[in-house]
């Protein structure tokens, strides 16, 4: 059985779920290696939270070098790593982090490359989303090893508990990837909410909101979902620009997707239209979204939304 | 000075956009310069302005590069309305379905010819939204890579300091001249063309080179697409007017889908 590749993707020092969801799709290609990049003396630490999802081997590269050069270390040593086990694969999170350092290792490698990849079959065809979800496509990599970027909250994860065997390797980086000096990082302070793309739920809030985001976030955080926010919402600086969903922000597919005073121009459908199932509240009859809506609430988020959030804590108590 | 902004035409992203045969149909769309090129071409203006200019005769250039068709010239155009002082353009029919690697490879070779200190691009294409483009002319060239830039400080005698925003969080990172930046949107607030920049703009120069002028051979693309199918529109549910029990409607639907 042919060997597969997967970065193992953290989060802080413990592994994500979407680690899990790149073990899930890349089992299907062949068995896993999860390829953990830690600094020195940090590997065993991180390989151990790698432990959900059908995972054979973790193979642990040590190099403080990671955290000092960042991305182009990272892929370096990746690349390095594949030219010397030639795996059948190697798949990787759809994030900015994920997305460079699988460009890099494509251009490195002289491979082929898809990124936000929403599945992948046994043959390593990758299924993606494109143009805002209006259309389906299926492709696959053509020369040297397919690198496949896929998107967060894609794949149903394999959760099951596994216990793969650890080995350590060596490191392998140029000085050509030492170019960017990282002096500061600052991991994203995390609210109580979840990270807008792997967030099961969102809720969005637009120009209806005025400005006032507080109705959206109580319902938010009654569901335990992310906030998201239209870009008529961010450019007029009610909502950080980081939670912008559409075109030009972020594209998200939760299973539930609430937008609230959002009328639905293509710029932001481009952002949520494949998320499973979209409720739309807008004062507003004609707002377009609402044609795209499993459920929509004509009126006001100001009265609808708070109601809403009363109905679902009652149901929970 | 000498600054590369890399810039890409890209159907308008009111447009609807269609695959025909495994591409995207470019011909029968209105197409622009893609939005999050222009805070590049911006940052690309200011950098040359807080260290001399770009004027005729002044300490810095500012060229615009880009690979497409002959109407890219529009897009060009339009960066070079804002205020740079030149463009390239690479077209050739060898290029048609040039994936992301083929792209990078041209820029690069362009890029490496014309002895640039900065090269500056925006994030991502509004139409393939693979955002690889930046790493990968780093990972070619061997230049420093500064990408996702929410600020970038530029010391003339030959650093780059940025600050990387991106969801995992924020990052203080430098690199030494030559350097590839890539800018987020909301870095700056792009400059609309003044009329006295559109008519300086008309006697510009566009370069236009092709495969054999850059010294490259057209390689086809490393990824094929084997179909691409139209998802079926989705059809609108229930629709309720909220009056005064709206809210309660809605937590009954999410019951009755099992979401709470």
């Amino acid at each position: 059985m042919s060997n597969v590749f997967i970065l193992a993707d953290f989060s802080g020092d413990k592994a994500t779920k979407t680690t899990a969801e790149l073990a899930t799709a890349a089992a299907r290609i062949g068995a896993v290696t999860a390829v953990v990049l830690a600094g020195n003396g940090k590997g065993a630490t991180l390989a151990a939270t790698v432990n959900q999802g059908p995972i054979a081997n973790v193979l642990i590269l040590e190099s403080d070098d990671f955290a000092q050069f960042g991305v182009a270390a990272s892929a370096d040593a990746l690349a390095n790593l594949i030219k010397e086990k030639s795996p059948a694969a190697v798949l990787i999170a759809s994030h900015a982090f994920g997305k460079e350092v699988a460009a890099r290792v494509a251009v490195l490698t002289e491979s082929g490359i898809i990124t936000d990849a929403v599945d992948v079959a046994a043959d390593a065809t990758a299924t993606q989303l494109v143009f805002g979800g209006s259309t389906t496509v299926h492709s696959k990599v053509s020369h040297g090893t397919p690198i496949i970027t896929v998107r967060p909250n894609s794949v149903e994860a394999d959760l099951s508990a596994s216990s793969p065997a650890t080995e350590n390797a060596t490191a392998n980086i140029g000085d050509a990837a030492k170019k960017s000096k990282i002096s500061s990082s600052q991991p994203l302070v995390k609210g109580g909410r979840p990270e807008l793309t792997e967030a099961n739920i969102v809720v969005s809030g637009g120009r209806g909101t005025n400005g006032d985001f507080a109705a959206v976030e109580k319902f938010a955080d009654e569901l335990g979902a992310a906030v998201g926010a239209s870009r008529a919402a961010t450019d007029a600086g009610w909502y950080p620009h980081s939670h912008q969903v559409g075109q030009t922000g972020k594209s998200v597919s939760p299973q539930l997707y609430v937008a609230c005073g959002i009328s639905g121009a293509i710029q932001h459908r481009a952002g949520m239209q494949t998320s499973k199932t979209i409720i739309v509240v807008n004062k507003d009859p004609e707002a377009p979204l609402f044609d795209i809506a499993d459920f929509g609430v004509i009126g006001d988020l100001f009265s609808v939304l708070p109601q809403a959030t009363d109905g679902i804590h009652a149901k929970k108590s | 000075m000498k600054i590369a902004v890399c810039v890409k035409q890209v159907p308008d992203s009111w447009a609807e956009k269609k695959m025909v045969n495994g591409v995207l149909d470019r011909e029968n769309v209105d197409a622009v310069l893609n939005d999050l090129d222009e805070y590049a071409v911006e940052e690309a203006l200011r950098i040359a302005e807080a260290h001399g200019g770009n004027e005729e005769g002044g300490a810095n250039t500012v060229t615009v590069i880009s690979m497409g068709p002959d109407r890219a010239t529009e897009a060009l155009r339009k960066a070079l309305s804002m205020g740079a002082n030149d463009a390239i353009l690479i077209t050739d029919a060898g290029l048609a379905g040039a994936d992301a690697l083929a792209t990078s490879a041209v820029l690069s070779k362009v890029i490496s010819d014309g002895g640039y200190e900065l090269v500056i691009c925006g994030t991502e294409s509004t139409d393939a939204r693979m955002s690889v483009v930046p790493a990968m002319i780093s990972a070619r060239l061997g230049w420093a890579q500064l990408t996702f830039a929410s600020k970038v400080t530029v010391d003339p005698s030959g650093t780059v300091s940025i600050t990387r925003v991106t969801e995992a969080g924020v990052d203080e990172i430098s690199g030494a001249f030559p350097c590839v930046i890539s800018v987020v949107e909301k870095i700056n607030e792009p400059r609309y063309p003044s009329f006295k920049g559109i008519m300086a703009a008309k006697k510009k120069t566009i370069e236009q080179k092709d495969l054999a002028a850059v010294g490259v051979s057209a390689t086809s693309a490393w990824s094929q697409v084997n179909d691409a199918t139209p998802r079926p529109p989705r059809a609108a549910g229930v629709k309720v007017t909220d009056e005064g029990s709206g809210g309660s409607a809605l937590v009954d639907f999410l019951a009755e889908k099992k979401l709470i």
